[in-house]
Parts: structure tokens; sequence; C-alpha cells
């Protein structure tokens, strides 16, 4: 065989192997959209809880003095970087819940019995899957502070929202299926979501900015990975964005635009290799 | 030709041995049957021929392929219908139907083609669309025999593939099976009901604890054991002094080879003779020693019998027995991913 010849076939292989993972990963994403469309109730909800705090917490801070917020700011406005990123992370948290309830159920004994390509699919679509639902109620959250006159970024200050959205899901994403893996049942799964969720909130930037936390809690949250996806997006919708723009004034030191993406990014891909043994002793 | 080989497998779960060396050979084009109660070990056996469990110990070759080297070429030849069905119910059968013809990499035009053949065959035009939640459990069972077969694996494999379903489905299961296995298809099944083993198995192995106690055709085990069965009762319910006075009349007998007392039947007595014509000379023998006959039923060996031959115990009082021991849950847990 000459060695053109060889590399066809290589070529070949992989072309094959390529289009089987495709196809097996579009089934499985496509399953997983034909339960939310007919079981929207977990969208609706992911949309209606931030929507709440906005409104709720907004009214309630409304007459915060502008001059104690960063920027002299509306109250309004701060808010909504924060939960547009609540948004995106309260629903990324939510990524092991079908892969749990496969596990409870066997199906994913079903899945297992077939001779998938590879594995990585069955992470591969739900990664997917919680990718677009998440962003799609972050966007509807934005369109919401929008109407409220809490402003909308440029189009580089969108890009830097969408980046900054997008690693703090995967980040998230990648710790969700960990534990959806790791823990034994989905009433755990729930349990760990469930007193995730409210702390990493209060202990980051969303609700109020560092300098009216106490020392302890000011260090919590320029430790938290929330902190470092807010402010991005808050100086995103301030005005012209910076990568070398200072965006946290932390007691360890000062983080620039650039620091905070690098950190999230560095979650993102650490969190992944995290669980990769696990899920690959799970999915053998 | 073999189509499943089990070399020498063990496997545990904590301190229970669920396997204990079990070897078994599937020739080629056979009907199966895996006939034993349950916690036999007969669900164990079938995962792990379909890749979802690994030994401890042993080898296990599909169509030549050695399953813990390959695991994926197995999955390719395997069609596995599972015991407890596990069904997206928010899905309906055809989307089912169709995520699985995608996770076996069948291009549309098949896909769509083999799953019109299969719902017109196993009768489901009526339903497929229909959310699978609704479905009853002769439907759920129809569509994953139809998705096990979507691939068209060269052996399929099912465990327990009536349990629990309603009189149609099942002869309508059956047949199809006798059609699949007159088309040349290998079938591996489990079951502990007897007759759907009797009536559908060209070839079969009883499992017991983990190991497999006989095998040969159906046809083959009774034959072997040879005899009739009597069962005897003097009165409806007699009593252990009683059954066991005639038990030492009967045994005397030319032509009585056993008598076993059934406590758990009123003290009626199995017995075991050599032909009919023993069973004059049996009945003058009772009456000489006072005893009347309430009832007495005769019958060929059953495949109960060639179990309680090679075990001492019937299989359904084995079941009860197990019933109280197993802990559902416990083995749910150990078989989550």
């Amino acid at each position: 065989m000459t060695k053109s010849n060889n590399l066809d076939l290589r070529k070949n292989f992989l072309q094959t192997r390529m289009n089987e993972i495709a196809q097996e990963t579009f089934a499985l994403t496509k399953r997983l959209f034909l339960q939310l469309i007919r079981r929207p109730s977990t969208l609706i909800v992911g949309i209606l809880q931030p929507l709440i705090w906005l409104i709720l917490f907004g009214a309630l801070f409304a007459n915060a003095p502008q001059e104690l917020l960063p920027g002299g700011m509306s109250y309004g406005r701060f808010l909504g970087a924060g939960v547009i990123v609540f948004t995106a992370f309260s629903g990324a948290l939510n990524a092991g819940l079908p892969i749990m309830f496969d596990r409870e159920f066997g199906f994913l004994n079903r899945l297992l019995i077939a001779p998938l390509s590879s594995r990585s699919s069955i992470v591969l679509a739900s990664v997917i899957y919680i990718t677009a639902i998440s962003l799609l109620q972050s966007a509807a959250i934005m369109a919401t502070t929008y109407l409220l006159g809490y402003g909308w970024p440029s189009t580089v200050g969108l890009l830097i929202v969408l980046v900054t959205l997008l690693m703090l899901v995967f980040a998230v994403t990648a710790m969700s299926l960990g534990l959806a893996f790791a823990l034994p049942g989905h009433i755990e799964l729930i349990a760990v979501i469930f007193i995730t969720n409210l702390p990493l909130l209060f202990a980051s930037t969303a609700l109020a900015p560092i300098s009216y936390m106490p020392t302890w809690l000011g260090w919590l949250a320029c430790l938290n990975p929330l902190t470092f996806a807010i402010e991005p997006i808050r100086a995103a919708y301030a005005g012209p964005f910076d990568l070398d723009m200072i965006l946290i004034h932390a007691p360890y030191g000062e983080v620039t635009g650039l620091g905070c993406l690098s950190i999230l990014m560095v979650l993102s891909i650490g969190l992944f290799l995290i669980i990769r043994p696990l899920l690959n002793s799970k999915l053998a | 030709m073999t189509a499943i080989e089990l070399h020498k497998l063990v496997k545990s779960y904590g301190a229970v041995k669920a396997l204990k060396g079990l070897s078994l050979k599937i020739p080629k084009g056979s009907l199966y049957g895996l006939l034993g109660p349950n916690g036999s070990g007969k669900t164990t056996t079938l995962k792990i021929i379909c890749t979802l469990l690994a030994p401890d110990a042993g080898k296990v070759t599909v169509s030549g392929i050695d399953a813990l080297q390959d695991p994926r070429a197995v999955r390719q030849e395997i069609g596995y219908v599972a015991q407890e069905v596990a069904i997206d119910k928010i899905l309906t059968g055809l989307e089912l139907l169709e995520l699985q013809g995608d996770l076996y990499h069948l291009n549309k035009a098949t896909r769509d083609k083999r799953i019109q053949e299969l719902v017109d065959r196993l009768d489901m035009a009526e339903w497929i669309n229909r959310r699978s939640g609704t479905y009853s459990g002769g439907m759920k069972r129809r569509l994953d025999l139809a998705s096990g077969l979507l691939h068209e694996p060269k052996v399929l494999i099912l465990d327990e593939p009536t349990v629990g379903l309603d009189i149609e489905s099942r002869s309508k299961i059956w047949k199809l099976l006798k059609e699949f296995h007159k088309q040349g298809k290998t079938i591996l099944l489990s079951s502990h009901y007897l007759e759907e083993v009797d009536a559908l198995a060209s070839e079969m192995a009883i499992m017991d604890c983990g190991t497999v106690i006989a095998k040969g055709s159906p046809e083959e085990l009774k034959k072997e054991l040879g005899g009739d069965r009597v069962t005897l009762r003097v009165k409806e319910f007699s009593n252990e002094v009683e059954s066991e006075q005639i038990q030492k009349l009967l045994i005397n007998i030319h032509g009585v080879r056993q008598v076993v007392i059934n406590k758990a039947e009123g003290y009626s007595l199995n017995l075991v003779i050599d032909d009919e014509a023993v069973l004059p000379f049996l009945k003058q023998e009772l009456a000489k020693a006072d005893f009347q006959v309430f009832a007495m039923t005769q019958s060929r060996p059953s495949l109960d019998d060639v179990y309680l031959q090679a075990t001492g115990r019937r299989l359904m009082d084995r079941e009860l027995e197990v019933a109280g021991q197993r802990d559902f849950k416990q083995e749910n847990k150990n078989s989550m991913r």
C-alpha cells in the first residue's frame, strides 16, 4: 500500500468517526430539547426566578445612594449585570439533572449498550443543551433589563458578555455533570444545587459592591467565580470595554478584565479536567 | 459454530457472589433459554454479555470477538431487551426508535425504512406516535423489542421478555421469537417461567446460585430424567406421621424409584415411577394398608422436575425462599453507573 493511500484510509476512518459522533450527539441533544419543549417549566422558572430578583431587589434598593455604586450608576443598572450572570449560573447548575435521571431510571444503560463512537457524545449533548438554555434565559433577562431602561452593551461589549457567560456556563456545567455522576441520586443533587445557588449569589458582587461588605464577605466575593463573570459584564454595560481595565479591587490585589476572563477560562478547563477521570470510569 | 462463549465467569456484588465460575456455549442459530429462579445470576450473565458489566474474572466472546477487549464491536453484534424497560416517557415510541437508530449510526433512509417494517410487524402503528408514558407493559415491551432489532443484530438477548405481560402480548412475542429462530438468528433469553423455556427454547441451561447445573435441549433434559411423575394424596390434608408411613410402604414397591414428601402441599407425596404399569399395583398395596386414594395425578417429567432433581427444590419454592432475601434497592444502586 502506498503512503498516500494509507493516509486516505486514515482520513476516511476519521471522517466516518466524526460523522458518527455528530449523528449520535445530534440525536441525544434533540432528545433533551424534545423533553424541554414538552415540559417547559424548568425553562420558564429559570427566567422567572431572576426576573423576580431583578424587579424585587431593584425596587428594594432603588433609592440606594448612587455615589456609593461604582461609576455612579443607578442600582437597577448595577443589579442588571448580577442578575444576568445569576441566570446563566443557575441554568447551568441544572446541567447534571437529566443525566442523573437517566442514571436512576436506567436510560443511561440503554445508551451504553449502543455502540457509540464516543461516549463523550453523552456529555457533549448535555453541554450543548445546557449552554443553549442558559444563554437563552440570559438573553431573556438582558432583554428585560433593556426594557427597564438599564441599557444595552455595544457590539464589542456584547461579545464580552457572550464570552464571559460561555466560560461561566462551561465551568458550572462541568461541576454539575461531575456531581451528577458522583452523587448517589437526584435528591442529593438537588440538595447541592439548592445550597450552592443562593450563598454564591450573596457572596458575590451581584447585589452589592465590595465596598458595602464586611472584610470577610469581601474576601469571599473576590474568590467567588460569579464575581469574575459579573464585573466584566457590568463594565461592558457601563461603557467602552478595555481588557486592561481594573475591574475588581480585591484585598489580595487588583484584577483586570483580562484577569477575570483568564480566571474563568482556567476554571472551566480545570473543572473539565477534574471530572474527566470520573466520567471515564462511569462511562467506561 | 458458537455465537456466544462464556468461560469461567466470576462476579460479586460486595459480599454477594452472583456468578461462581459460569461457563456456557451458545450455538449459532439456537434459541437458547436460560432458566433459573430469581437471583440465580441470569441478569448478571446477560449484562456481562452486553458489556454493561465487567466480570471480576473470566472470558466473554461474542461472534468470535472478545467482549472485554473490544466492547464496541460486541455492542454492534447484539440487540438487548432489558428486564425493566427504561424508556423516556415524554418521547413518542417513534422518537425513541429514531434515537436508537441514530445511536447505531443507521442512515436516515435505512433507519426510517426499518422502523416502518418493525412498526408493521409488531403491530404498533396505532400508538407509535403517542408518548411512551401512556403505554401498557405489553406495548413497552414490544417497543423495546423493536429497538433491540432495529440495527439487525446477529444475536438477540432478552431478559425475562414476558414477565408481567398480558397473554396477548406474550403470545405475540413468542410468535416473533419463533419466527426469528426459523430465520436462523441466534436468540438468548432468560426466564424463570418453565413453560416459556419449554415452549420456545431449542437449547437451554438451568442456572442456580450463579452456576449452570444442567444443559441440553428441553426434550433431552426431561428424557434423561426418565420415568413418570405421580402426585398422590390419601387425604386432602395429611400429616407427617401418616405420610411417612406411606412413604415407607411405597418405596419398597418394585418400579417406584423415589418418594418425596411435599410438606408445602399438605404432605402430599411425589413419586417417580418407571411406567404406568406400576399404578394398579400401587393402588392395591395402599388398599391393603387401609389407605384411601384421595387424589392421584400422573405426568411426564417437566423442567421443574429437572430442576428438582438437580437442586432438591422446586423452582417455585426456591423463588419464594429468595424473594425475601433480595434487596432490590441495593441491587439497583449497584447497577447504577
